[in-house]
């Protein structure tokens, strides 16, 4: 990945600024459009408000892209998945094993915030957990059980996290409360504990 | 006891195990690490949360040596 700049806490924080810009490009021409319409004719309110409608709904797809990236993908046979889930089981404490259980994530700190790793993707807070990057990163092997899957971005994540970072695509980079809406519920409590971890110091 | 382990579609499989007192096994498991790598495989050994080496020729004195494939952009 020779043509991207490697991931650092100040790439990341240049990018996050960069999602929040293009945020603001999509959303106030249209809140823009929706004033001027009520205002010079009252009477075209109702395209003001779809215009408002349009404004809030482009960054909730992209929070819903973001959010896809820790999706439950196939299962894999059961044997398999239990050898699979036995060998992360052992890469990672009992508190991530306890959470893995319940959400089928699994958290870890890493230097450049506190990750939520699923099976083709991974979720980033940053440090103080209001800000949350979503990463689309995979293992190119569709046979592999889920938790292998898991076992392979986390052991990838430990050997080199800037590495990850880079080599990973970015769905979406935004405020967590967005992102949160998108999850289903399990899914939820992991993004609170990632939050809960990146705002101690 | 160490053990040189291969994550893939079975969950994970066990390649090779050796202790250092046992040349033989020593011999087998760096034959069977680095025909692994040949096929394109990293080897990693896990070192807690948050920290993880990788490793191009086999560390002998490292309890497990885990195999996995590259990863990429999805």
């Amino acid at each position: 990945m020779y043509w991207r700049r490697r991931a650092t806490d100040s790439s990341l924080r240049s990018s996050a600024r960069l999602w929040t810009l293009a945020t603001l490009a999509h959303t106030l021409p249209f809140i823009a459009v929706a004033a001027v319409l009520v205002a010079r004719k009252p009477i075209l309110m109702p395209i003001g408000l779809i215009a408002l409608v349009h404004a809030w709904a482009i960054p909730e797809l992209y929070a819903a892209r973001g959010a896809k990236v820790v999706r439950r993908r196939g299962a894999a046979g059961e044997e398999a998945e239990r050898v699979a889930l036995g060998l992360l089981g052992d890469l990672i404490d009992h508190r991530a094993r306890e959470l893995h259980a319940r959400t089928r994530l699994v958290l870890e700190r890493g230097e450049l915030g506190v990750w939520l790793v699923a099976e083709a993707g991974a979720l980033l807070v940053r440090p103080g957990g209001r800000r949350v990057h979503c990463y689309c990163v995979r293992v190119p092997d569709p046979d592999l059980p889920p938790s292998d899957r898991v076992a392979h971005l986390l052991l990838a994540l430990r050997t080199d996290e800037s590495g990850f970072a880079t080599l990973a695509n970015l769905a979406f980079s935004g405020a967590r409360w967005r992102v949160r809406r998108r999850l289903a519920a399990p899914l939820r409590e992991a993004l609170d504990a990632a939050a809960a971890h990146a705002r101690r110091p | 006891m160490s053990r040189l382990i291969r994550m893939d579609r079975t969950g994970h499989t066990t390649l090779a195990e050796w202790t250092t007192d046992d040349p033989a096994s020593v011999e087998a498991a760096v034959a069977a690490f680095r025909a692994e790598l040949e096929q394109g495989y990293y080897a990693v050994v896990s070192q807690g949360e948050g920290h993880a080496e990788q490793v191009r020729e086999l560390p002998l004195d490292a309890p497990v040596v885990i195999l996995r494939r590259p990863i990429a952009g999805g």
